[in-house]
């Protein structure tokens, strides 16, 4: 009971920073209808970034946690989503009337890119860190010695997530760039009609998943402690996997979906096999796909002849 | 049907001057500054003790955004110089039919030349190996083409067929000691296989979904070889993998080897010529029956499919079995391939069969000009023959690959080869431009 | 199963064919029937439904309730129950499309031919023999080559025949669509608004076209226009749909003076329909 009370708590942890990820997928998906297959590697970019702000201020002799944390997530949120912006300028933008393999082939491209320049400019070998933000709280001590534990990681790592989602939802729901994007969403010749400057809108849709996706790489790079420049890839997929099982298109379902798969993984590598954990994810994705395409809370799409 | 246009065009009104692109320079420079100020400006690399140490890089960094800068402006330079219609008018139209013309020959030449090879480059080992690099590529491009080029069914898995080919070789021929000529069939069939079982559930996927999931199945079958140690020995691979005989004859030194055999010194150099033609003769082959296939029915409900689906099922064409053939098709070429690949490096290992090889396959099949043989083949050779310019610099290659994937998008999405050839015709076959033929949606 | 026989020379019979999307309701208990070696006309206000009827009946929709009986020579045929490719393939009902939708990368005469894919392909052996390049697949290749110049000459496309289809001018792009359908060797064939963007000539030349279509193969033709001209001048039965309802049925001129079909179509085609009363009276 205690095993399974502590691999929920991981679950969640891991789920949230799966959501953020997913969430710029589902965004991408629903304005312009690709999926961004570099966006895994700008995960991967806001790690690396928030990796380096974190050794530079430690350098510079600022110890104090708090003040750290605040200006790597801004720092690494703000280069990230610069990072998205321009590979949406470069290789989407100009394809955006084109057929439709060009933008995902372009993509992907861009994600070779990505992961390669990292490779190059920051060499091939993982990056650790030491623990930035350490001690936690022991929830329950159980007979056999199992110790259930909440760490303060864990906490930061929900906590800023559940922050992140409340600002973004309300700037979907209440703001004119949120109602320019659903509008964008439903006609984009429409909405350039009635005056909505749709470039403007989906560049910023492109920056602010990757900003997301920044604070996922940063909450990723506290966690488990390191950084590596292939770990957009896998986690890209589990992210879009989190993205269609939640419903593509839908941002509630993107953080539904991230919670279903990081809690997924963490039972399946607990109680089952810690190898073939990447295996059960990508088989959901293809069991969603199959048999309920539109996902928990997306909208059945009808095919018009 | 007219669209409007929702993107502002990146073309400058042709007064403005040398204000704008250096104003716009300035701000690509800018970006630049800040998008490698961390990421090249500083250097990060785990120390001895293990701790995480790094050094400062500016002068590298000074360089990047100077290029980028200067860049900028060559960039915008150029197309004005281009003008609004791009590089197309830079070939005046003579040239270009001209080119098109001799067209014809270029794959019969290109034939000769290559059957040549080996009697041209005898002596040097290096250009034959590269040979049979670029051969093997242009097979696995001709098999995924089927799938993709011709059914228009978007693959970003393909790897596993050719990975299910390998593994099946190198299994049967390790375990039961059966000959090349008698595994590769086996190989062959056991990828369709595969082919159709993946194929089944996944057909009635469209575009993007389509190619996610075959990209997660690609994936799925490298993570089940690495794991499942006991069947393929994990991350190790398989090695002393059995190379394939001429009638029986080892091509080996030794009394019973086929140097001997035929009174001649031995030379090494004998089977990697016989590997040479072996996987040339199974690109022709693959050759040969694509294009007849594509006169066939079922090439042209290949085709009438990549071009409109929908039609295809008002006309009574089952989608679902056209989907599956198509599948098991490109699977059964991909699967020899494999087997080949497995024979002639006598060692296999997961690492041979990334996504990265599938990315790779399918770009050289959307280089070529979704569809066309020639052009795939062509395409094969330029990328493999550029890729092997990086020997040396192997950090950069895959980065270049991807920027050359991304321009590829941006300038050429089509690819080399500019039209189609009809499968058939009353009075004569008329080349169809590529702006005509849909690039299908799975 | 017993019910009454609606008539030996009914091939189409639609019985209370409802298609709900979701809570709209496109078609509401849709009742009619198409006569055999017949001409029928689906007429209607935009978004009546039409296209609808038409999605159901070959088979891109399934319809939510109703029943759809094709007569065939060895029965009736339950439309509602097969699906996409089954209903051109074993019903033989063909059909065109509102925007058209050819193969536009392929050639005119590769357009027809794949439309007799079915047959190549059981001549082809699946393939295996059509391979070997065997004088029995060689012999059905040549009729089927032949069929499509039959069609070609039909529409007059001949000329064209080695052309991209997507290089057409639209209104041959249309007959090729009809014709395509055709080479399926269709018993009920479907027409969604085959004269929509063409001039009166070309109209004409449809009309034409449809009549000895009727005449020659004896198909039985369903179809949606809006063409009144059109409707009015090849119809043998109207059937007259609004907001997903049947409104009136008959003969054509019985419809066009038909009072509630004028006032559906009040707001919307209105010109149209009174020059035409007008040009008959």
């Amino acid at each position: 009971m205690d095993y399974f009370a502590q691999q929920l708590i991981n679950g969640l942890v891991l789920g949230s920073i799966y959501g953020l990820i997913a969430i710029g997928y589902t965004m991408v998906y629903g304005i312009v209808g690709m999926i961004n297959f570099a966006h895994g590697d700008i995960f991967m970019i806001g790690g690396f970034i928030a990796l380096i702000s974190f050794l530079i201020l430690v350098s510079f002799g600022l110890t104090a946690v708090p003040v750290i944390l605040l200006i790597v997530l801004l720092v690494s949120m703000a280069i990230t989503a610069l990072y998205g912006w321009t590979v949406e300028r470069i290789a989407y933008r100009p394809l955006r009337h084109s057929f439709r393999l060009a933008p995902m082939l372009s993509a992907i491209g861009m994600s070779f890119v990505l992961s390669n320049f990292s490779q190059v400019a920051q060499g091939a070998r993982v990056k650790p860190v030491p623990p930035i933000i350490t001690g936690g709280y022991t929830l329950h001590h159980s007979a056999d010695g199992f110790v259930v534990r909440l760490s303060n990681v864990q906490i930061v790592v929900v906590l800023t997530t559940i922050v992140l989602l409340a600002i973004f939802t309300w700037l979907v729901a209440r703001t004119r760039l949120g109602r320019d994007m659903r509008a964008c969403e439903q006609d984009q010749t429409m909405a350039a009609l009635l005056g909505v400057d749709v470039d403007r809108t989906i560049s910023m849709t492109f920056v602010i998943g990757a900003a997301l996706a920044a604070v996922a790489g940063m909450m990723y790079l506290l966690y488990y402690g390191q950084v590596d420049f292939f770990m957009g890839f896998v986690a890209g997929i589990k992210a879009f996997t989190a993205a269609v099982l939640g419903g593509i298109g839908s941002l509630p379902g993107a953080m539904l979906g991230g919670l279903a798969i990081g809690l997924i993984e963490t039972f399946w590598s607990a109680y089952f096999s810690v190898e073939y954990k990447d295996v059960a994810a990508f088989s959901i994705l293809i069991v969603v796909l199959i048999f309920m395409p539109t996902g928990l809370l997306g909208r059945p799409e009808v095919e018009k002849v | 049907m007219g669209r409007v246009s929702t993107s502002a065009t990146d073309h400058s009104p042709p007064h403005a001057g040398f204000a704008f692109i250096l104003k716009k320079a300035l701000l690509s420079a800018f970006v630049a500054l800040v998008l490698f100020s961390l990421m090249i400006g500083i250097r990060t690399e785990a120390g001895p003790t293990g701790q995480l140490t790094y050094w400062t890089r500016f002068d590298e960094l000074a360089i990047t955004v100077a290029i980028v800068f200067v860049g900028s402006i060559v960039i915008e330079l150029v197309r004005r110089w281009l003008g609004p219609s791009g590089a197309s008018e830079l070939v005046p139209a003579r040239v270009q039919n001209g080119l098109a013309a001799s067209g014809r020959y270029v794959a019969p030449a290109l034939l000769i030349f290559t059957l040549l090879v080996p009697v041209i480059f005898y002596r040097q080992r290096y250009i034959l190996d590269l040979g049979v690099l670029v051969l093997t590529y242009v097979m696995l491009g001709w098999g995924l083409n089927v799938v993709v080029g011709l059914a228009g069914l978007l693959d970003l898995g393909y790897v596993a067929f050719y990975a299910v080919g390998a593994y099946s070789y190198a299994l049967f021929a390790t375990t039961f000691g059966l000959s090349f000529w008698i595994c590769l069939p086996i190989a062959g069939i056991l990828a369709s296989l595969w082919g159709v079982m993946l194929g089944f559930p996944v057909l009635r996927l469209r575009g993007d979904y389509l190619a996610i999931v075959t990209l997660a199945f690609g994936e799925i079958i490298r993570l089940v070889i690495v794991n499942w140690q006991s069947l393929t020995g994990g991350p190790n691979g398989i090695s002393s993998i059995p190379r394939p005989t001429l009638f029986g004859i080892p091509l080996t030194p030794g009394p019973n080897g086929f140097a001997a055999k035929l009174g001649i010194a031995f030379d090494p150099t004998h089977r990697l010529v016989f590997l040479f033609y072996i996987i040339l003769a199974m690109a022709l082959i693959t050759n040969w029956v694509t294009i007849r296939l594509r006169g066939l029915p079922i090439g042209r409900a290949w085709e009438a499919l990549r071009e409109d689906e929908v039609a295809c099922r008002a006309l009574g064409i089952n989608t679902t079995t056209t989907k599956l053939t198509a599948f098991a098709t490109g699977a059964l070429f991909g699967g020899f391939a494999g087997a080949f690949f497995a024979t002639r490096q006598g060692f296999i290992s997961p690492e041979s069969f990334t996504f990265q090889e599938s990315a790779l396959v399918l770009a050289i099949v959307v280089l070529g000009g979704m569809g066309s043989q020639l052009g795939v083949a062509l395409a094969a050779l330029a990328m493999i023959g550029g890729f092997e310019l990086f020997r040396g610099l192997e950090q950069y290659r895959m980065l270049v690959f991807g920027v050359a994937m991304v321009l590829l998008m941006i300038w050429r999405p089509r690819g080399l080869i500019g039209h189609r050839a009809p499968t058939v015709y009353l009075k004569q076959a008329q080349a169809i431009s590529s702006d005509l033929v849909k690039e299908g949606h799975g | 199963m017993s019910e009454p026989m609606s008539g030996a020379d009914h091939i189409l019979s639609v019985d209370r064919l409802t298609m709900r999307f979701g809570g709209i309701v496109a078609v509401n208990a849709l009742s009619f029937e198409a006569q055999r070696r017949k001409i029928t006309a689906l007429i209607g206000p935009n978004g009546a439904g039409k296209t609808t009827v038409f999605n159901c009946i070959t088979g891109f929709y399934k319809p939510t309730a109703g029943t759809m009986r094709l007569a065939s020579g060895s029965g009736p045929i339950a439309l509602e129950r097969l699906n996409d490719f089954r209903i051109s393939k074993q019903a033989k009902v063909a059909r065109t499309f509102q925007n058209i939708r050819l193969f536009p990368g392929m050639t005119v005469l590769e357009n027809l031919m794949v439309a007799q894919h079915n047959t190549l392909m059981r001549a082809s052996g699946l393939t295996f023999l059509g391979l070997l390049g065997v004088p029995s697949w060689r012999a059905a290749e040549k009729r089927a080559i032949e069929h499509a110049t039959f069609w070609l000459n039909r529409i007059g496309l001949y000329d064209r025949a080695d052309d991209a289809a997507g290089n057409l001018a639209y209104g041959d792009q249309r007959r090729l669509e009809i014709a395509r359908a055709m080479c399926t060797e269709p018993t009920l064939l479907c027409l969604d608004e085959p004269a929509a963007g063409l001039n009166a000539r070309e109209s004409a030349a449809l009309s034409e076209l449809l009549l000895s279509i009727r005449a020659e193969q004896g198909t039985s033709i369903l179809l949606i226009e809006h063409d009144m001209s059109v409707v009015m001048e090849i119809s043998d039965h109207v059937v007259v749909m609004d907001y997903g309802v049947k409104i009136a049925e008959g003969a054509p001129n019985e419809v066009r003076d038909d009072p509630r079909v004028i006032a559906a179509y009040l707001g919307a085609d209105e010109e149209e329909a009174i020059a035409v009363m007008e040009s008959d009276n």
